[in-house]
């Protein structure tokens, strides 16, 4: 029976050769994950069963990435009882502020998650391994609790849509653009309860980076995955990386998809999502002149090495307009680290912008750049829903690091061949 | 198991953040995250609502984060049930795993409007309109969801199996 790659997963994770979607089947977890949000509950409710033990203390993640560096008490409280419970369960990879960076960026780097895994997370953007070729999708704390005990999860079967693109991508064009793209033609729930696939020339001709931007945001469009097969790319990427083995997983040509959505992206302009909804799209050279109070540049979707990368290009001799704060942050101390060495912190504070330690922070307006009424901000993030990033009179613009930075030079948004 | 509460209309997409900021995550206190209930989509939701009210909404409820807040906020605000036309994937899990019960309707979030006097019927997956004298379909509970709903969530619902199992097994 042919089968596409996110069947091909789940089918080995539940003993089964041949699976169909729709079907619901219980399947071991590689590797499951917390934050400072949401493994207070998965705590609660793991002590609530009256567990005892994790099933495995190498194979959970606690990463306090949100309100961290604590912003206040309440969020002190909560890393203290995540910091508590890993002690007590002697988890192997639970990551202090200072050692830590944004789960979502953080595991694959350290090559915890891996092709061919089965990945739950107690956050939305769990999906982002999708990039690796991993069946990675995001659960509620109380499904990460019943895993932390069990070792297993139980999952419907996703329907599987698939994404082929084709062509060439301009310059400052890349997979935040493409996902960007994706999500204005099917809507956020274009992709609902299904299991998106990039594929394609672009794809195959994508860096990690991009494709982990890709991956982070099927979420956006309802999706439970957002999987790319694994290839020399990733290859290229996991072998230095992975503390354990894993396995590559391809769709069979003639496996059955729900949908095919094809389209020749040679054209496409880098893309920017307007208050307030990822699906509200249009190119950045359609766009009237907007003023912007904020840039953040950095997340689980845009903070990795090769998009601080993209802003210091820009930013590099420039300065950030008169009345724009720009706010940039690498996911991980790695990130921060490699920017270091590579110049590119000294490029940001001479432009002067803000660079922070890793953090969620501003993302879910949590803190490091909180918007005032009527502030607008242009940021590399993947939510521009009301309120996302402070008041509820505030706007978030979505879009890549390039445009972003440009955006902070200008004082308006604009095309970074505008500046 | 029935429900009767007054209707509170919302439109499509009412994403985790309009249920329940991530501002308030600082807390997983029911009572707490209930006082900031929809705030940014109705700001003066989480004082108009009463107990058994029920919340009706759109195409692709709870859209957005895993936060299991958004159901527990619901909860505390003491909503009895959510009627939508379609249910974000995550949300649905966590709403059952947290014992709020929902309907998924397209007919039902269609033509309820706020102030809607609504019975719900879950046994017999039926949605009375009684200011309106219509009724509309919806998705039965199995009876085991059921059991769950009631339990107040997938924790209660397996502690309660376990101490059933634990009794047999002494006799």
């Amino acid at each position: 029976m042919s089968m596409t790659i996110s069947e091909k997963i789940l089918a080995a994770h539940a003993g089964r050769s041949e699976l169909r979607p729709g079907e619901l089947l219980e399947v071991t977890v590689d590797f499951a994950l917390g934050n400072d949000i949401t493994a207070p509950f998965a705590i609660e409710a793991f002590r609530q069963a009256g567990a005892k033990k994790v099933f495995d203390h190498e194979r959970i993640a606690l990463i306090p990435d949100h309100f961290t560096p604590n912003k206040d008490i309440a969020s002190a409280m909560q890393v203290k009882a995540i910091r508590e419970f890993a002690a007590e369960q002697n988890l192997t990879h639970y990551y202090e502020v200072g050692r830590m960076g944004i789960e979502h960026v953080l595991l694959p780097e350290q090559g915890l998650v891996l092709p061919g895994d089965v990945v739950i997370g107690a956050d939305s953007h769990t999906c982002t391994y999708g990039a690796l070729g991993a069946f990675a999708t995001g659960v509620g704390s109380t499904d990460l609790a019943a895993a932390m005990m069990t070792g297993k999860i139980w999952f419907r079967v996703p329907h599987s849509i698939k994404f082929v693109f084709r062509g060439k991508l301009r310059t400052w064009v890349g997979g935040k653009d493409l996902i960007l793209y994706t999500i204005g033609q099917i809507g956020v729930d274009g992709a609902h309860y299904g299991a998106m696939e990039f594929t394609g020339e672009v794809i195959d001709a994508l860096p990690m980076s991009d494709r982990f931007s890709m991956s982070n945001m099927a979420i956006e469009a309802g999706a439970k995955v957002g999987i790319i097969a694994p290839d020399a790319i990733t290859e290229q990427f996991v072998k230095e990386r992975a503390k354990r083995s894993y396995q590559f997983y391809k769709s069979d040509a003639d496996a059955l998809y729900e949908h095919t959505y094809e389209w020749d992206v040679s054209g496409l302009e880098p893309m920017v999502a307007l208050p307030h909804s990822p699906e509200n799209v249009q190119p950045v050279t359609e766009l009237p002149r907007i003023p912007i109070h904020q840039v953040v540049i950095g997340s689980c979707t845009n903070g990795r090495l090769e998009d601080l990368e993209q802003a210091a290009k820009i930013l590099k001799g420039k300065k950030v307009a008169p009345g724009v704060r720009c706010v940039i942050i690498p996911a991980t101390q790695q990130i921060y680290r490699q920017a270091l060495k590579g110049g590119l912190l000294e490029i940001f504070i001479d432009a002067e912008a803000a660079v922070s330690t890793p953090t969620c922070g501003p993302c879910l307006g949590g803190h490091m750049g909180i918007l005032a009424a009527g502030e607008r901000a242009v940021a590399t993030t993947n939510r521009n829903f009301v309120g996302r990033m402070g008041h509820p009179e505030s706007e978030v613009y979505l879009s890549n690091p390039a445009v972003a930075a440009a955006s902070a030079v200008a004082g308006y948004i604009t095309h970074p061949d505008g500046i | 198991m029935k429900i009767k509460g007054k209707a509170w209309k919302f439109g499509d997409d009412i994403n985790t953040d309009a249920i329940i900021p991530a501002r308030y995550l600082i807390s997983t206190d029911p009572q707490f995250l209930a006082a900031h209930c929809m705030e940014d989509a109705d700001p003066e939701f989480p004082e108009k609502v009463k107990a058994g009210d029920i919340i009706v909404a759109g195409k692709n409820f709870g859209c957005g984060s895993s936060r299991e807040h958004a159901p527990v906020a619901i909860k505390g605000a003491r909503v009895s049930c959510v009627i939508a036309h379609s249910f974000a994937r995550i949300f649905y899990r966590n709403a059952f795993n947290m014992g709020l019960p929902i309907l998924e309707s397209p007919e039902a979030a269609a033509a309820i409007a706020t102030g809607d006097e609504i019975e719900v019927d879950l046994d017999r997956g039926l949605i009375i309109n009684h200011s309106r004298q219509q009724t509309y379909t919806a998705q039965q509970v199995p009876p085991f969801m059921q059991q769950l709903l009631q339990a107040g969530g997938l924790m209660n619902y397996v502690q309660r199996q376990v101490a059933d199992a634990n009794k047999r097994a002494e006799r």
